[in-house]
């Protein structure tokens, strides 16, 4: 039985039980005459009945289908010839990949050998199997939960109370969706880095100057040494975002300040939301732009000030970016702005300061917490940025600080490490979950400072 | 001797000196405001410029207007009518025929294999599905529109400049002249581009399109609403409504506010550790994209829902207590019905966000080459982001404006997505 139609069965089922459990408190009391008996509305006891019926066997279902695929495996692999169970990891892993390609009639690298056959075919009998007992798990869990419901609806029960606690205990599970995403992200990357960290040491990955992350695959391989310093990816993520930043804070802080204290309402009515259509525009969008209009105009104006650039400089990426950036400068320093009180700008204009010399002195040092909080955000943003610097920024781990130059950053490696073919055991592959819990780490640190300063400015104020 | 001068200088005019400087340097500020201003401006300007100025021309496709003969001997020699063998006829030869009869002067195998490949390797099967829409046309002569190669597309388009070096061009000049002459007998026409709309990915850029990203984009975003809503709906109507003010719900809320600007990447290395190696979910699946998007598109439904419950007022709470209702009767049928409009518009904005989204995707495999287009939530597929990543590193010329022009639909949708949002909360907005 197809997933969805099972699903649908079910929510079917809870229509059924819901009708079944509102008819029966009905009943109970002897009819619609006879309401005022019961202790909830009759459709509670409907909600009660439906709620039953569904949700257990709902979960089930969750279950047994984020379960499925591994046990399928495990059980194939529990059956395979003992030469065969026990190759290593990475061969096991290809050799459970070409079985569940041939369970599922695709193409397979490899030859097939006779045990493969019967694997692929033990497979999909268990892939049979489990589908018709996950169908038969789940539809005698919805029965039999929902007629226990069922048989235990009275005028006695309580059953708006029994549905309130229901409901309330999934609102609390939702909100603990956030807490459990966190810890699923803290738990994924730090469990790969430590795989990491077993084979190259702290110290190398964080003060090694030298990245190269080709391991060798025979062991006389030559020049394949492989090299895991983060140093100069760093560099290079902090001399794109310099770049971005140096673009985005004049323009986003001077615009912001513009359009709050200088413009007309319709110019502001105007230009705000089209600035803001910057911040909408999708990353690879960007990229596109950076890797294709950008960076050969820039080559071709350093060429023609006999400068050498290079095709993929960190300038054009870092510039693309800054404009990317901008409405969030802009956005983040207008609301600060507009949190300075109004008694500072009074008292300014009745001294005979300008706008300009207010602004200048009074409401930006008043407000420079909140835009140091806000900048902090924007750099936040730079560094985790990804798509732009994937299309336009190199690949090379060159240690410079010449924008004109070809640099990488942490996000181009993560992505270069993981898009292919991988295998889970070797350095290159743990390397970029090493490299996400450094950029988690390292935005993370930066957003708990700028939130902090941000709510402690807001505070201050109000 | 400039004592008394000096002492006569009065106080008024230092300060008219000086207020001239300030003003000076006021409207310096004023300019310097302006200035950024308009130049936020013209990067919008630029960039949309630069985008359509490149795509637009990719919604056209150029076509080659030849009387085709569908060979009765070629397509079915025993006259079945059988779909089988009509699917294993030789369609390239019927393809290649109408050229060869235009131009008899080409011969010699070098010439005309330059001349087979002005039609795209697609025109073969652009025949056979005629004939399978139409079986009677077999034995008949037609005028069929073939599609062209996309060399030519872009020579006929004007992207290569016809009297570059022959060498630096990647069209002969032998093509050129037949090119030409097509196109003084009025043979070359540039259609509408139907398949770029409909047709998954290829590597031949005119029969490239976009069908099968979108309609991976169409499941993801599928996946990601029926999950993101409801979740997000319920913890923001727990954190708001329900939530006691204690140190356990503040964690909750510094997280989500943290979780909201954790770098969209690492997303993906949870999908990738979480999601396709623990639970074994398949590689390059819109559900797994969906799954991770709605991880990352919760944060806003929630931050929006809360902010959409805040502007209930309190009158309306009391009120329904007062009557006797219960707290969770008084949320669900009174305050959720009054703030759903800014929980929706927080929603549309949330998958306005998903849409664009790649770079957590490229982590989950949804990167692959997909001929199909996908037919569910399970299939492997890409989306549209993500095509245009794909498209924009191939080198073909003929790839630039069909990744820009993907880029036009793409944010074509998001500015549908946004402006309803935007339209949707003026409309249902209510201010107490």
């Amino acid at each position: 039985m197809q997933l969805s139609i099972l699903i649908l069965v079910l929510l079917g089922a809870m229509a059924l039980a819901f009708h079944f459990g509102r008819r029966r408190s009905l009943g109970t009391v002897g009819g619609a005459s006879g309401i005022r008996n019961l202790h909830s509305l009759p459709a509670y006891y409907g909600f009660y009945t439906a709620l039953w019926a569904g949700l257990p066997a709902l979960l089930v279902v969750g279950l047994w289908v984020s379960f499925e695929g591994s046990l399928i495996n495990s059980m194939v692999i529990g059956s395979l010839p003992a030469e065969m169970r026990n190759l290593p990891p990475a061969q096991l892993g290809l050799l459970i990949n070409d079985i569940s390609n041939l369970a599922n009639g695709n193409i397979v690298s490899g030859e097939i050998t006779a045990a493969m056959q019967g694997a692929a075919d033990h497979m999909n009998e268990l892939r049979t199997v489990g589908k018709v007992a996950m169908a038969a798990v789940a539809l005698s869990v919805a029965l039999g939960a929902g007629s226990l419901a069922w048989l235990a609806v009275a005028p006695k029960m309580r059953a708006r109370n029994r549905v309130e606690w229901i409901i309330n205990s999934l609102l609390v599970a939702s909100s603990l969706i956030a807490i459990l995403t966190t810890v699923g992200i803290v738990l994924s990357v730090v469990f790969e880095s430590f795989r990491f960290f077993q084979k190259i040491p702290l110290t190398d990955f964080l003060f090694g100057l030298e990245w190269s992350p080709q391991t060798a695959l025979r062991a006389d391989q030559v020049g394949a040494s492989g090299a895991f310093g983060a140093v100069p990816l760093f560099a290079g993520t902090l001399l794109i975002s310099l770049i971005a930043l140096l673009v985005a804070v004049p323009i986003g802080l001077m615009s912001a300040i513009y359009l709050s204290d200088y413009a007309g309402p319709r110019l502001r009515s105007y230009a705000k939301p089209i600035l803001e259509v910057l911040a909408g525009v999708p990353t690879v969008v960007y990229g596109f732009f950076a890797a294709l209009t950008l960076a050969p105009a820039i080559r071709g104006a350093g060429e023609a000030v006999g400068l050498t650039v290079s095709s993929e400089s960190a300038l054009a990426a870092g510039l693309v970016m800054g404009i990317m950036i901008i409405p969030f400068v802009s956005s983040l320093s207008d609301d600060v702005i507009n949190a300075v009180p109004q008694s500072l700008r009074d008292a300014a204009y009745a001294l005979g300061a300008t706008r300009s010399e207010t602004i200048r002195q009074v409401i930006l040092p008043a407000a420079l917490p909140g835009i140091m909080g806000g900048i902090l955000l924007a750099a936040s943003r730079a560094i985790g940025e990804t798509m732009i610097v994937v299309m336009a920024a190199g690949l090379s781990a060159n240690l410079t600080a010449n924008p004109l130059d070809s640099v990488t950053t942490v996000t181009v490696q993560i992505v270069t490490l993981l898009v292919g073919d991988q295998e889970f055991d070797s350095a290159k592959t743990l390397a970029a979950f090493a490299l996400g819990l450094l950029l988690f780490t390292v935005t993370l640190g930066l957003n708990i400072v700028a939130l902090h300063i941000v709510r402690k400015y807001r505070e201050q104020y109000e | 001797m400039n004592k008394p001068e000096n002492a006569r200088v009065r106080t008024i005019d230092k300060v008219k000196a000086s207020l001239e400087k300030r003003y000076a340097k006021e409207r310096r500020f004023r300019r310097l405001g302006l200035g950024a201003v308009l130049l936020g401006l013209s990067f919008v300007l630029v960039l949309f410029m630069d985008i359509t100025s490149k795509g637009y021309t990719a919604f056209v496709q150029t076509h080659i207007e030849l009387e085709v003969f569908f060979d009765p001997a070629l397509i079915d020699p025993d006259g079945t009518r059988d779909m089988d063998v009509i699917a294993r006829a030789d369609f390239r030869k019927i393809a290649r025929q109408p050229l060869r009869e235009k131009f008899p002067e080409v011969t010699g195998r070098r010439d005309k294999r330059a001349l087979d490949s002005i039609l795209s390797t697609g025109a073969p099967y652009q025949l056979l599905e005629m004939v399978r829409a139409d079986p009677d046309l077999i034995g008949t002569r037609q005028m069929v529109e073939l599609i062209a190669d996309d060399d030519i597309d872009m020579l006929v388009k004007g992207y290569i400049d016809r009297n570059a070096a022959a060498e630096d061009r990647r069209v002969n000049d032998s093509t050129i002249a037949w090119i030409e002459r097509l196109d003084s007998d009025g043979l070359i026409s540039l259609n509408f581009n139907t398949r770029f709309f409909t047709n998954g990915d290829s590597r031949e850029p005119e029969l490239a399109g976009i069908g099968g990203a979108a309609a991976g984009s169409f499941y993801t975003l599928l996946v990601t609403l029926a999950l993101s809503f409801p979740i997000g709906v319920a913890a923001a109507l727990y954190l708001e409504e329900f939530a006691p003010k204690n140190r356990w719900t503040d964690l909750i809320e510094v997280n989500i506010n943290n979780l909201a600007a954790v770098p969209s990447i690492v997303f993906g290395l949870l999908g990738l550790a979480m999601f396709i190696n623990l639970f074994g979910l398949p590689r390059s699946a819109p559900l797994v994209g969906g799954l991770v998007l709605t991880l990352m598109t919760l944060p806003t439904i929630i931050i929006a829902g809360r902010a959409a419950l805040k502007s209930v007022p309190p009158s309306i709470r009391e009120a329904a207590l007062g009557v006797g209702a219960s707290k969770m009767q008084t949320v669900f049928q009174h305050v959720v019905p009054l703030a759903m409009p800014g929980m929706l518009t927080g929603t549309i904005i949330g998958m306005a966000q998903a849409l664009g989204e790649t770079a957590p995707l490229l982590m989950i495999g949804m990167v692959a080459f997909i001929v199909d287009v996908p037919g569910g939530p399970l299939d492997p597929s890409t989306v549209l982001p993500v095509q245009v990543y794909l498209w924009a590193d191939s080198p073909e010329r003929a790839f630039v404006e069909r990744t820009s022009a993907a880029i036009m639909v793409l944010l074509a949708f998001l500015i549908a997505m946004n402006t309803f949002a935007v339209v949707m909360r003026r409309r249902f907005e209510r201010r107490w």
